[in-house]
């Protein structure tokens, strides 16, 4: 086991440098430059001089691959250095925002998991009846429903019907947690609900394929207490995927939350990202897409890590 | 998807072609009502798309400003939006665009993972490494940002989306096609065709794809849904199709969220088409898979 | 004792009778009222604290309040204008118009305590109109007709220009060019690009990164009494429906650059009396620029079609229900000095009144240039959501009646320019957009050898006409010249097709007092005339 974790953490690393020079190549190939943006901002016209003279500030003049090691060097020290849209470390910049989307994907997932596990039980226990139907219309509907426009419906549904809107800024929980949950329950729940889907019918599907095995086909034929204890047990051998969907679907979570942040206006890492490209904010973006694919990586290794341990022909390898 | 990978030995059952394609359909509906639902409500969207010159009353394109944000009505059923164009109409032709970006996305993105998935499995050692590491690296790159960039680098046309939207898709396809194909790989038979001298591009087509149908259909289907959602979403934030085309991500755009309120019904008919769309391939796949395969459950 | 009683009797009476007299709305409402503290969201956050360097509203927005500028525009005044004094008590011009002569105020004291001298103001204007190397400064090239800036004795500065020009005066009420402490700037001229020190009636408390903006009543404003707020405070929030949210929920009283007429009539339809409305046209224009050196479009019979295919005034209907457009407008805002009245603007090319005339006039034009019906070509269009996408849809759409088959592609706002200046287009929407209505700025790009030329015209009439009205001296005479120029751009040459005049919407709460509406959004934001009535 030891020799295959080690091989998967090596493996970490040529992945991040290949991100890393995706995401540089990338924004260099974009049309758009920020320097002219930035002096541009709302009128539209800019001497070529003092961009030039911009330009050498940024260390835009150097030769590309330069620039890259420059950059990269900066990475592997932890130092993702300041935007060039504003000046500010990159870290001040980011702090905040992080804090955000962390804890709306926390939330989400408490909701998905809260909703999936006994929704899926539940189906997988009543196979084939509506109850089974009602469950798997339920999910489907939430993998099919754009999240986006769920969030305006709910959003419209509380200033319609409750004639009540969330609050505007961010307040941290351990400031005022009531401000903060009225604020993220919303999009927890529209971003849950998709997510919960996912989950919901893996575990459907891992307890269907747990519940199938011969020992518990005769345990059921014993009775009925029995029975809920081979259910408790099938449960915790069904949990392996599930964790592995849930796992990963998180993973996406972090920056993939764009266009929910944009319905309710949550100042996370979604829109930093939209508003950093948009203002071709190079050192922004790269640091953003590591930070992002970083955790990525990091919790699919987790998810190896687990799954190694539990697996024994890996385990025993 | 989670990207386990399957016990040596399980291969997909060949496709029910003894049974006779009219048999199998019947069957099918039978033991699986939700599947035929989806199938049907898919073939409702393809014959309104393909006939949608015929079924729309209104040019899709053609403003009114004297019509502009009326309700639903006897002349306009669904209503009209901000510049007086019909929302039925708009809707119809919206299919177009989203079951052509689907289509588009999800075949080119599932049969791109595919061939890349079974080469990878085939010819193992460095190459796999390789394509292996070139997947992950587009897995965990921001879906969003890769959008952007192709966007903002080729334009906004609809091949350009499609595009756009393939990319994400081809490693989750190849990753699955690729833990599928190693088991192959291993059956006496390959390596019988492998002594008799026969090419690689033989073998693959021959002997690898033809087993690792039931998985790629499966992935098709699931990507149908998934592009259009994802071309909804681009299209919300701007970077999908353009105006005036009829699509149904962008008529959520703007003026839908804008008159929300005093004009309702322009943002909840696109996303009532979108919901029931992806539902019905969601419902499709899942009975497809659950019929070629229930071993592959962990799709 | 009867009487005394009988006394204060009527004493109560009258009491009372003048308890309920005076709070009559508009009578006592009308003094401004001390106290309170403004919330106001902004769209966009300042990437840096100095004006001189930046050129997006955000700086603008949650940072003037700390400075002051030599004139400023007079802030009861509806078209931005009207140059009055900030720090400048009052001015001459010399005979020759060479020389402008500044007297300072007395007793203006920069936030850290240091006393406002004609140094602190020649340095600032030095920075802005001769900067060092390695300064930027965006607005040098407008100040091309200042020879020198001088403080001859610690209450005066001294302008001398090298040629008169009538618009320097409201150039130097332009928002951007806040005044700084010399001493600050000669150890080091990069300060203010992160630091906050000025003379402005607001000092700096705090600026959160993503959240918000906090300032503080300056006790020693030279305007003594001023301002009338304790405070304000900034919200960043990029989205426009969380900006409407926060000034419907009224956790924001106000957002200084425009909501759109949806927005507005949600928060009229929500909020009732609570809301006030000020509009006004906004000094920003969208046109069609058309590369003089592509086919067709070299043809002025072409371009002419495309401007008489546009019904303007039903398009304003529509549009201004929709969109931020509202006015049909020349080169200059409608409602300001230099602004053709409508009557006359209706001679113009694609201005008249009657569209069926106009339309089998735009057919014929193109008929003769040689252009069959059903061409195609490709409009490019940024990708902004108001009013571009709208504005968009309706030039295709008026094409379309004219037998043009105009495809539309939206490049990407960040990609626009570039693809601009690389001439990469045969059509595309442009922007006319100030921050005073100066017809030296505003038609300063439509000159040939402008950098913003993107249509690549050449006219040499154009050219000397720009040059005539920024010498001329006597406003009609300017007002002629101007004119002249837009019947040049627009009809006779049509080097680009206007479409509408933007339109600017505030809907703020109905407590927000003393801030009148100008056709820029980066004029009145020293908030130092703001009161709040609750």
């Amino acid at each position: 086991m030891r020799k295959y974790l080690l091989k998967r953490f090596l493996l970490m690393f040529p992945t991040l440098l290949g991100v890393a020079a995706l995401i540089f190549f990338i924004m260099r190939v974009v049309p758009g430059d920020i320097v002219e943006l930035r002096m541009m901002g709302d009128r539209g016209s800019v001497s070529a001089e003092s961009v030039a003279l911009e330009r050498t500030r940024f260390g835009l003049d150097q030769p590309l691959w330069r620039q890259f090691v420059t950059w990269l060097w900066g990475v592997v020290r932890l130092d993702f250095g300041t935007s060039m849209w504003t000046g500010a470390p990159i870290f001040e910049e980011i702090k905040l925002r992080f804090a955000l989307s962390f804890q709306v994907a926390i939330m989400s997932t408490v909701v998905a998991v809260v909703l999936a596990i006994p929704l899926g039980v539940l189906a997988a226990l009543k196979q084939d009846t509506w109850i089974d139907y009602a469950v798997r219309i339920f999910s489907t509907a939430g993998l099919a429903t754009p999240s986006f426009w769920l969030g305006i419906v709910f959003i419209l549904a509380l200033l319609i019907i409750f004639k009540w809107l969330p609050p505007m800024v961010y307040t941290p929980f351990w400031v005022n947690p009531w401000q903060n949950m009225a604020q993220l329950i919303w999009p927890a729940l529209t971003v849950g609900y998709r997510y919960s889907a996912v989950a919901t019918r893996m575990t459907r599907s891992a307890m269907l394929e747990v519940l199938r095995e011969d020992y518990i086909r005769t345990a059921r034929a014993k009775g009925l207490v029995e029975k809920l204890i081979l259910v408790r047990h099938a449960l915790k051998n069904a949990m392996l995927p599930v964790l592995t969907v849930v796992g990963l679907e998180f993973a996406f979570l972090l920056g993939g939350l764009v266009v929910t942040e944009q319905v309710f206006n949550l100042n996370g890492l979604g829109l930093l990202f939209v508003q950093a490209v948009q203002h071709r904010d190079y050192t922004l973006v790269q640091a953003l897409v590591m930070i992002v694919a970083g955790f990525f990586i990091i919790v699919n290794f987790c998810m190896d890590m687990i799954y190694a341990w539990i697996d024994p022909r890996i385990r025993y390898r | 998807m989670a990207l386990n990978v399957p016990a040596v030995g399980d291969v997909a059952e060949p496709l029910a072609s003894e049974r006779g394609w009219l048999g199998a359909v019947r069957e099918f509906c039978r033991r699986r009502p939700l599947g035929a639902l989806g199938g049907a409500v898919i073939l409702l969207m393809l014959a309104t798309a393909i006939f949608a010159p015929f079924l729309t009353p209104y040019d899709p394109v053609a403003t009114d400003f004297g019509a502009m944000l009326s309700p639903p009505s006897k002349a306009h059923p669904l209503g009209t939006d901000a510049f007086g164009r019909d929302v039925l109409s708009r809707l119809i032709f919206g299919s177009r665009t989203a079951l052509m970006v689907g289509f588009g996305a999800a075949v080119f993105g599932a049969t791109a993972g595919a061939v890349l998935g079974v080469g990878s499995a085939y010819f193992g050692g460095r190459i796999d490494l390789y394509l292996q590491r070139l997947m992950d690296v587009f897995l965990c790159f921001p879906l969003i940002i890769l959008a952007l960039a192709i966007v903002a680098m080729l334009g906004n046309t609809i091949p350009n989306v499609i595009v756009a939207i393939t990319l994400p898709m081809i490693p989750r396809c190849a990753l699955v096609i690729r833990s599928s194909s190693l088991s192959i790989r291993e059956m006496p038979y390959v390596d019988a065709a492998r002594a008799a001298g026969f090419g690689h591009g033989r073998i693959i087509l021959r002997h690898m794809l033809p087993n690792v149908m039931a998985p790629y259909l499966i992935m098709l289907t699931a990507f149908l849904g998934q592009a259009i959602l994802l071309e909804s979403s681009l299209s919300f934030l701007g970077l999908g199709v353009q105006e005036p085309t009829a699509a149904w991500g962008l008529m959520l755009r703007g003026a839908a969220v804008e008159f929300a309120e005093t004009a309702p019904w322009m943002a909840i008919f696109p996303g009532l088409a979108i919901s029931l769309g992806v539902f019905a391939f969601n419902l499709f796949g899942d009975s497809l898979r659950d019929a070629l395969d229930p071993k592959l459950r962990s799709l | 004792m009867r009487s005394l009683r009988k006394y204060s009797i009527c004493l109560l009476i009258l009491a009372v009778a003048a308890l309920t007299v005076a709070p009559v709305p508009g009578w006592a409402q009308d003094k401004p009222r001390s106290g309170g503290e403004l919330t106001f969201v902004v769209p966009s956050e300042p990437p840096s604290y100095d004006a001189h360097e930046e050129e997006t509203f955000g700086v603008i927005h949650p940072i003037a309040p700390h400075y002051s500028t030599l004139l400023k525009v007079d802030p009861f005044d509806r078209t931005g204008t009207k140059p009055v004094g900030d720090l400048a008590e009052s001015w001459t011009i010399s005979k020759d118009g060479l020389t402008y002569t500044f007297k300072l105020r007395k007793g203006v004291k920069f936030h850290d305590g240091a006393e406002m001298t004609s140094r602190d103001v020649k340095a600032s204007y030095d920075k802005i109109i001769f900067p060092p190397a390695g300064v930027k400064s965006l607005r040098k090239l407008s100040y091309a007709s200042v020879e020198a800036v001088e403080a001859p004795d610690p209450s005066t500065v001294r302008f001398r220009l090298k040629w008169p020009e009538s618009s320097l005066l409201l150039n130097l009420a332009s928002p951007w060019n806040w005044i700084y402490r010399a001493d600050i700037l000669a150890k080091d001229m990069h300060w203010y690009v992160k630091n906050i020190n000025g003379t402005g009636p607001f000092k700096f408390v705090e600026h959160v990164r993503g959240s918000h903006w906090v300032g503080k009543k300056n006790p020693d404003y030279w305007d003594k009494g001023k301002p009338y707020l304790d405070g304000f405070r900034a919200i960043f929030i990029s989205s426009s429906a969380a900006q409407v949210a926060a000034v419907r929920g009224e956790r924001a009283h106000i957002q200084f650059r425009s909501f759109s007429p949806p927005e507005r009539d949600s928060l009229v339809s929500a909020l009732g009396p609570k809301i006030a409305v000020q509009e006004s046209p906004w000094d920003c224009l969208n046109f069609v620029a058309m590369h003089h050196e592509k086919k067709p479009f070299d043809d002025k019979r072409v371009r002419r079609a495309l401007s008489l295919a546009l019904d303007r005034y039903e398009g304003s209907k529509a549009l201004s229900r929709i969109t931020l457009v509202k006015d049909v407008g020349g080169v200059q805002v409608p409602g300001t000095p230099y602004a053709t009245p409508p009557q006359e603007l209706e001679k113009l090319t694609g201005y008249g009144r009657d569209i069926a005339a106009n339309r089998a006039e735009a057919k014929r034009l193109l008929r003769e240039a040689g252009v069959p019906d059903g061409f195609a070509f490709t409009f490019k269009n940024r990708g902004i959501p108001h009013p571009y996408e709208h504005l968009g849809i309706w030039l295709i759409d008026q094409w379309r009646q004219i037998g043009l088959n105009v495809k539309q592609e939206m490049i990407e706002a960040s990609a626009y320019h570039p693809m601009l200046k690389r001439g990469d287009f045969d059509v595309a929407m442009d922007f006319q957009c100030g921050f005073i209505v100066e017809p030296d700025l505003d038609l300063n790009r439509f000159l040939t050898t402008s950098d913003a030329n993107y249509g690549k015209h050449k006219d040499m009439v154009i050219d000397e006409l720009y040059l005539k009205q920024a010498r001329a001296s006597d406003l009609e005479e300017r007002k002629r010249l101007v004119r002249a120029f837009e019947k040049r751009l627009l009809d006779e040459e049509v080097h680009v097709v206007y479409t509408l005049q933007w339109h600017r919407i505030i809907a703020h709460s109905a407590k927000v007092r003393g801030w009148t509406i100008t056709p820029s959004h980066y004029l009145n934001n020293q908030l130092d005339t703001v009161w709040l009535s609750e």
